[in-house]
């Protein structure tokens, strides 16, 4: 097992090295803008863009460019600076890290609930009005965007702009250590509005596996055995159709955890995502090589998280 | 390999005719038999289907839509639409008998807009599933089929591109590729092309995964074992005997990717760096709402309501389509 963890791990540096590398040749070809002209102001002269250019180290090929990034991050854990402010890359990112982590637990925790309870329920009840009606419903939710339904949100429950003003509207984040009170209000509607599509997903996958599990033998045998229609369900039922489950929620969490952009956008939340997103429209390298790195190791790591999670859930998975 | 024995026709008047004589209803179904017969059973699927088909002929006949309904050209702007709000601030009008969906900020008229914004939409998500499906296909069957160096390559290629964060690879590369003079020194120039590119470049590493799987069974099945033992050339055997195999799961995985698509669309179009103005897209309208939707519902409702709907039809067929040929795996 420990074996089995060190390889994934190296297998884990090694790819964040071709995701570094991939990025730094896709953005270095196709650069949204020159970030030497927006670093120069309103009024760009040529000497000034060039001079810009030099300090930069733009005026160097590709390749020496990233080798000086490469020995920056790996001696010094350095991302480098934003073109666009001069802050360190790391910095930026570790500020707007809490942000995003908030969203995306908050909602993780309340979408696998959900999910999985609609799931659980539906597929005991499978072809009764409460399944019809829910799957009816994850259909919708599946089928929905998160900033669809968040607008939707706002017009109805944001505090300045909404109908009934229950939740604060757009732009309200507070960090955790600012007001922990202000803090959970101001993510209850982001909660709300990313969890639904995804436990909508959730309940579905659920749903499927539990009665294709629960038409199993053993299960006939738990039910023969006298146990409780509630025991035979959850303990024998969900625990053996959880599997895809976690797989599911790992990728997800691991990818919003890389910055949910379409929710933190729309309810002006200033985490990863939106970081990210102003980079690349701003053609900030470092800045986009920062966030994106910090994607990819957020889903390469979740996916570790998985793979051991297996061993733990599903006594038959042993790696060698 | 030319004809399958039918062995009833072939032993006329000896036993086995009496025995199909008893029973004159059996006769074999071919799969795709099978497979019409249970999708025609699913109201709901088909309901679905028809509502796709419904939004395919809007999207080809929009311009005589538009015309019929007497509505303006989606691009055409107008300053007669608006009304002085309570502040004294202009605001376009809602929806009434000459704007049915009433006309945006720039006096626009909504209806036509969203009418050619299923063009938009569902060309774009059509090429890109398409586009997606060809490079997945060929990367799995090559990869899947060869098995050693050319797996480990490609397959490793497609672990290196699933490790990227790919909301964030594509508008990246859209926002290159979009604004300004388009990328690769103006090889590639913005338009909807580029928003097809990007998706494609995104989504097909799924469906090569999903090929590689099945070829890596297929190709141990005794059919092909039959074709290399007959001298078939290896693209013979990839794309005339294995290929046939994968077309039914591809064709459901296709339905399914193809509301994936649409939302794709519809998100980097919201976040600016899809399709471009004028060119009418719901997610775009949605986005461009976002600043005017406590005193313009209608801005919002009706791009909003086109997508969700399109996107629910689409998903609808594919949950139906693979119900029916994967009958196991049912959802009642």
């Amino acid at each position: 097992m420990i074996r089995y963890i060190v390889r994934r791990l190296l297998w884990m540096v090694v790819l964040l090295f071709l995701v570094s590398a991939i990025t730094f040749l896709i953005f270095y070809a196709l650069p949204s803008a020159d970030p030497a002209v927006l670093r120069a102001g309103r009024q760009p002269n040529t000497q000034l863009i060039a001079h810009i250019r030099h300090q930069l180290g733009l005026d160097r090929p590709w390749y020496v460019q990233y080798w000086h990034y490469i020995k920056r991050l790996v001696l010094h854990f350095d991302f480098g600076y934003s073109y666009q402010n001069l802050i360190s890359v790391r910095r930026q990112i570790f500020e707007r890290l809490p942000a995003t982590i908030s969203l995306t637990l908050g909602a993780a925790v309340l979408w696998i609930v959900v999910g999985m309870a609609v799931g659980t329920i539906s597929a005991v009840y499978r072809g009764r009005l409460v399944d019809r009606v829910a799957m009816t419903g994850a259909l919708v939710g599946i089928s929905a965007p998160v900033y669809l339904l968040g607008l939707v949100g706002l017009y109805f429950f944001a505090n300045d702009t909404g109908k009934i003003h229950v939740f604060p509207g757009s732009g309200s984040y507070t960090g955790l250590t600012v007001n922990p009170v202000k803090w959970f209000t101001s993510l209850l509607l982001p909660w709300i509005v990313l969890a639904t599509t995804q436990a909508a997903i959730y309940a579905r996958l659920l749903r499927a596996n539990l009665i294709d599990t629960l038409s199993e033998d053993y299960i006939r045998t738990a039910r023969a055995k006298g146990l409780s229609e509630p025991r035979v369900v959850i303990v024998h039922g969900v625990r053996s159709a959880i599997t895809p489950v976690v797989t599911a929620a790992g990728l997800d969490v691991g990818i919003l955890l890389g910055g949910a952009i379409l929710t933190e956008t729309v309810f002006n939340i200033p985490g990863v995502g939106h970081l990210a997103y102003e980079s690349i429209k701003n053609s900030d390298l470092p800045m986009i090589q920062g966030t994106v790195l910090l994607g990819a190791f957020f889903i390469i790591l979740l996916n570790l998280v998985v793979d051991v999670l297996y061993a733990f859930i599903d006594p038959r998975v042993r790696y060698a | 390999m030319t004809g399958t024995v039918d062995f009833a026709r072939e032993a006329p008047g000896d036993e086995g005719s009496a025995l199909i004589d008893v029973m004159p209803d059996v006769a074999a179904r071919s799969p795709f038999q099978l497979f019409w017969r249970r999708l025609r059973t699913d109201r709901v699927a088909l309901a679905a289907a028809a509502l796709i088909v419904l939004l395919v002929l809007m999207a080809i006949c929009a311009p005589l839509i538009v015309k019929l309904v007497g509505a303006r050209p989606p691009n055409q702007q107008s300053d007669k639409y608006f009304s002085l709000g309570k502040v004294g601030v202009p605001s376009p009008t809602g929806p009434s008998s000459k704007n049915l969906f009433g006309v945006d900020p720039l006096g626009r008229d909504l209806f036509s807009r969203v009418v050619y914004g299923a063009r938009v939409s569902l060309e774009i998500a059509l090429a890109a599933t398409a586009l997606s499906v060809a490079i997945g296909l060929v990367v799995g069957l090559f990869a899947g089929y060869f098995r050693g160096w050319v797996d480990t390559v490609l397959s490793r290629l497609v672990d290196v591109l699933l490790a990227f964060p790919i909301l964030l690879l594509g508008i990246g590369i859209a926002s290159a590729c979009s604004l300004g003079h388009g990328c690769l020194g103006g090889l590639i120039k913005p338009g909807l092309g580029v928003v097809i590119l990007v998706i494609s470049f995104v989504n097909w590493t799924y469906i090569a995964r999903i090929v590689r799987g099945q070829v890596l069974s297929l190709r141990e099945r005794e059919f092909v074992e039959a074709a290399r033992s007959l001298g078939a050339s290896h693209m013979r055997i990839m794309f005339r005997e294995i290929l046939p195999n994968l077309v039914a799961p591809l064709i459901v995985y296709a339905t399914l990717i193809i509301p994936q698509n649409i939302l794709f669309e519809a998100a980097l179009s919201f976040l600016g760096v899809g399709v471009q103005p004028p060119d009418p897209s719901w997610g775009k309208m949605i986005a461009d709402a976002t600043d005017v939707f406590d005193t313009a519902w209608w801005y919002m409702v009706f791009p909003g309501a086109a997508l969700l709907l399109t996107v629910l039809a689409f998903n609808l067929l594919g949950d139906g389509l693979q119900d029916a040929i994967n009958p196991r795996a049912s959802r009642s």
